[in-house]
């Protein structure tokens, strides 16, 4: 072959060229992906080895009067696990459940919540028990996607005793995380659920804080490093309220557990909820860190419904708490005065048409004045004084009252009271039929029966109008600027007869057996008829208290109470309670 | 008496250069946050460097007479050991189906298909000195053809691509070497270019009307052009069958090296992490040892096949580029050595065993940016594995000697 010099130099050169144009293509496909995409790839490079892991921010703190806590967080433990896919994470799941109790449901659920954000760190317990992150510590070696951290966990002091109001924490849901409400929140992250928790959310959640840990190929936590500065969690803001917890665990104490029903107790001059319960009530720290399936289906099996908050969600018809109501409304339109007798007296009942509608008390109460009538709670001359008003009045009143209208409590998921509308005739029409029903209507609406069901909140209101001359005071928990509308417009004469006649309730009528010692407690019993049992009616009693100068308002409920008197004597305590621990110059010795 | 011995220096130097790079990069790629089998690797390298340099200089003591000489016997035994190898051949790491280990009591000595490069070279080197005139037809180059052919045949029944391609590219720049005309060349890759392009039968139809004007052009007998168009004839119909025909993974490979992002958790994974690992290595790297890619494990044979990922991205465009030129640098030197060579075997070996390195930097680098399909080709001074850093200073030791008996060299430097 040809292996002349200079053959040979050619094809040298040829050669050259040829690796010259071949490194520099190199070269240019190493520029392009180094330097030309370097943005591109450096970010791909990190999002490789650095996971987010959240810090959950602890909640805002939750005060009563005098800084009481309500609601504050402890120290807990929270496990999570980084894993590269669904089934790396189930695996390494059913290895921990080996050493740490672990229920199939929990591990599916811990499944779900990777697949709904794959890239945070998943969640398996938010509320690790000690020794479980003592065994998980132990053996961190054989899991290598594992973090624990300690995170913020919420806890009530008082347990049960502020379960009626304060709601507790969970994990977002699915549907929370969809909405526009939740706007921002991410999968895993712990929101208020129910009662001020969730009211005041945006105020108590504060912010979630960012660490970085560094993971290899396979998930393993390598490094963990700490937090940035600025993406360290934020504390949510303390919200403070009007709950004053003494009287609160007082109120829930008289309930204790065999009595069932809601009372609420307010400041009538600013309309602050001082204690709200709800029996029988739940442990709210039960709930935190997952409910218990077992937990939650007691609970919900419980024929006494302990979340049905019967204070802002169960509606009652108000009896002869309602008395009040249509007093207020018949002495503002000047029908009837304090010392007016009706003009049928009271023989234990009525007849209107062809119907006999009845007293409560058979034996009668003969011709008394209003104050009497509200002393001993007659029906006949309620009937009458109904009858005088009229309906449209009867109702047009209500409504100014308020009683078609939530109280507006600063807590979720509040019922709306049933009562007609404006148009009462056309209401009555509707649900009855055009013929279907008479003025009849009427005597019922006045005695507080009939088509009208309260909440215990909103009965509380009206009566703090009662107590402040017609200003009705919003019930508030959270502490703020007091929100009052005038409902009435009554003279000093009229205000007085109406608390002397309220305080002669308790003093020599219906509800004798709740005096006080030493303080003159205003109010009305009330037995509402009980439309699942008719043999065991609701017992209402609404009052304040002192009757010259209210400091507390009162409304308790009691479910299948059977009279007002066993409300009205749950009610006197509470009231003695309050006002002999606040204020100690009420106590008057013996003279 | 006495032989002084003056190699090439600036070869020397630069196959020193690129070793020393080679194993700081093996050490870096043993610095894992999770430490693996590759954590001492660098070490055995080094020995291995050590063994190298050591062989290099023995066989400078021989004279290219000697190695031609001794090409039959050491193809012959490169064959023997490459047959052998299909029947007592291991696997090994993640090539465990391939077997091209050679073990004695389960401890892998090497591979022989390293040394059958550097025979298979001689080899082809001598059949093609032994010739006075340039083939003119396709038929004149039987006899060379026969020599890759049988060491080729039985490591595709490893089997082991990669080094197949290496064959291939050394016999196509070896014929070069001697003088074939290029349009030669190219009838003579024809039916493999037809085999690749038949999956688009436009694109085929066009190829073939090239060829068909280059076989007018370049006239070879009557006879061959009809055998060479009937081949790619053939090619482009059976390519589909053989399509059908490779195993499952073949294909995918095929599939996932024209885009790895149709599977980028498996078998795009590697070239995926390879190219984030270099991309995020910008103009200076992320510095030796510091590679996050690497250190994370998210780049795969880090110390073999990736080792070139590792450097990118520890190193930067800089230390490619550096890494590059030192390889461009040993190339050129080879070929000038393969230009000066005082004979037409010494000539052709310099050039064969050049174009063997130039083969594995072009298809090793490329893969790492998915330029290339991934062969598990080595790169040379740098991927961990003896047997080839053995053979690659046994090729520098070649060099060495034939540059010693070359043009420019000093007079009574020859060591005869």
């Amino acid at each position: 072959m040809s292996f002349h010099p200079n053959d040979l130099a050619r094809r040298a050169r040829v050669a050259s060229w040829g690796l010259i144009v071949l490194f520099t293509l190199l070269l240019a496909a190493f520029f392009r992906t180094q330097i030309l995409e370097n943005s591109r790839y450096a970010l791909q490079s990190e999002e490789n080895r650095l996971r987010e892991v959240p810090l959950p921010a602890p909640r805002g703190i939750i005060y009563g009067r005098n800084n009481r806590v309500i609601a504050e967080n402890v120290p807990g433990y929270s496990v999570l696990l980084l894993s590269p896919s669904a089934d790396s994470l189930r695996a390494s799941l059913n290895r921990i459940a080996t050493i740490v109790p672990l229920t199939s449901d929990q591990i599916e659920l811990a499944v779900r919540r990777y697949e709904r954000a794959p890239s945070r760190p998943t969640v398996l317990l938010s509320d690790a028990p000690f020794d479980v992150v003592s065994v998980l510590e132990e053996r961190r070696i054989e899991f290598p996607g594992l973090i624990i951290q300690t995170a913020p966990k919420r806890f009530y002091p008082d347990g049960a005793a502020v379960g009626s109001f304060v709601g507790y924490v969970g994990e977002i849901t699915d549907a929370e995380l969809a909405s526009p409400r939740y706007h921002g929140y991410k999968a895993g992250q712990q929101v208020g659920k129910g009662g001020l928790e969730r009211e005041y959310e945006d105020t108590l959640r504060g912010r979630e804080g960012v660490r970085f840990v560094e993971v290899d190929a396979r998930g393993r936590v390598v490094r963990e490093a700490g937090a940035r500065q600025d993406l360290l969690p934020q504390a949510g803001a303390p919200l403070y309220t009007n709950i004053d917890m003494d009287l609160q665990r007082f109120v829930a104490g008289i309930f204790a557990d065999s009595l069932q029903g809601g009372a609420i107790a307010l400041d009538p001059k600013t309309g602050g909820v001082l204690a709200l319960y709800s029996a029988p009530s739940y442990d709210p720290n039960q709930f935190i860190g997952g409910i218990p399936t077992a937990l939650w289906k007691q609970l919900t099996d419980d024929p006494r419904h302990p979340l049905y908050n019967k204070v802002i969600q169960g509606r009652y018809p108000p009896g002869s708490t309602w008395k009040l109501a249509t007093a207020a409304m018949a002495l503002q339109d000047g029908l009837v005065t304090m010392d007016e007798h009706m003009p049928v007296p009271c023989t234990g009942g009525f007849q209107f048409g062809s119907r006999y509608f009845r007293c409560w008390d058979h034996k009668g109460h003969g011709s008394i004045s209003l104050a009497g009538a509200i002393e001993q709670s007659c029906d006949v001359y309620f009937y009458q004084l109904g009858l005088k008003l009229g309906l449209a009045n009867l109702v047009a009143g209500g409504l100014k009252f308020g009683m078609r209208e939530r109280s507006g409590i600063d807590l979720p998921d509040e019922s709306r009271p049933l009562f007609p509308y404006a148009d009462a005739d056309g209401y009555f029409d509707r649900k009855y039929g055009k013929r279907g029903w008479s003025q009849a209507v009427v005597l019922n609406l006045s005695i507080g029966q009939g088509e009208n069901a309260q909440t215990v909140a909103n009965m509380g209101r009206f009566y703090t109008a009662l107590a402040e001359d017609g200003e009705a005071a919003t019930p508030e928990i959270a502490r703020r600027a007091p929100r009052h509308s005038r409902i009435f417009t009554l003279t000093d004469q009229q205000m007085d007869g109406l608390r002397t006649a309220l305080a002669g309730v308790v003093e020599a009528g219906t509800a004798r057996s709740a005096q006080i010692q030493g303080v003159v407690l205003a109010g009305k019993t009330g037995t509402a008829q009980n439309s699942q049992d008719p043999t065991r009616d609701h017992a209402w009693f609404v009052g304040f208290a002192p009757a010259d100068n209210p400091k507390i308002v009162v409304a308790v409920m009691l479910e299948f109470g059977l009279h007002g008197t066993r409300a009205a004597r749950i009610a006197s305590k509470i009231v003695d309670a309050y006002l002999h621990t606040t204020t100690t110059q009420f106590i008057k010795t013996e003279e | 008496m006495l032989r002084r011995v003056v190699p090439d220096v600036p070869l020397l130097v630069t196959a020193l250069a690129l070793s020393a790079y080679g194993i700081a990069m093996v050490y870096s790629a043993g610095q894992t946050d999770v430490p693996t089998s590759a954590l001492h690797a660098w070490v055995s390298q080094l020995r291995w460097l050590v063994l190298g340099v050591i062989a290099a200089w023995g066989i400078t003591r021989g004279s290219v007479r000697f190695y031609e000489w001794v090409a039959l016997p050491a193809y012959v035994l490169s064959i023997f050991l490459l047959a052998a190898l299909l029947v007592i051949g291991t696997g090994a790491g993640t090539a465990a189906g391939v077997k091209s280990w050679i073990a004695i009591g389960g401890v892998r000595l090497g591979q022989p298909s390293e040394l059958a490069k550097i025979a298979m070279a001689m080899m082809l080197a001598r059949v093609l000195a032994e010739r006075r005139e340039p083939p003119k037809s396709l038929l004149d180059l039987w006899k060379p053809a026969a020599v890759v052919a049988v060491p080729w045949v039985l490591i595709m029944m490893q089997p082991d691509l990669g080094t197949g391609i290496v064959f291939i590219g050394i016999f196509f720049a070896m014929l070069f070497w001697s003088g074939v005309p290029l349009p030669l060349l190219l009838l003579l890759a024809s039916p493999a270019v037809s085999l690749i392009l038949a999956f688009n039968t436009n694109v085929w139809g066009a190829w073939f009307l090239v060829l068909l004007a280059l076989v007018l052009w370049y006239k070879p007998f009557m006879l061959e052009g009809v055998a060479l168009m009937t081949a790619n004839v053939v090619m482009g119909v059976v390519a589909p069958i053989l399509w059908e025909r490779l195993a499952p993974y073949q294909r995918h490979r095929l599939l996932v090296f024209l885009d790895p992002s149709i599977d980028p958790r498996n078998s795009g994974w590697h070239v995926i992490q390879s190219q984030v690992a270099i991309g995020s290595g910008g103009w200076l790297g992320k510095g030796f040892l510091e590679g996050t890619q690497k250190r994370l494990a998210f780049l795969p044979e880090q110390h073999t096949d990736f080792i070139f990922a590792v450097l990118g991205e520890e190193l930067g465009f800089l230390g490619v580029t550096l890494a590059l030129t030192l390889f461009l640098f040993l190339l050129f030197r080879s070929v000038r050595i393969a230009e000066r060579a005082s004979d037409s075997f010494g000539s052709l070996l310099a050039f064969g065993l050049a174009s063997s390195w130039m083969v594995h930097i072009i298809v090793n680098v490329g893969m790492t940016l998915n330029l290339m399909p991934i062969t598990g080709i080595p790169l040379p001074f740098f991927s961990y594995g003896g047997s080839f850093m053995l053979a690659c200073w046994l090729a520098i030791g070649l060099l060495s000697r034939i540059a010693l008996e070359g043009r420019g060299a000093k007079v009574g430097d020859l060591a005869i």
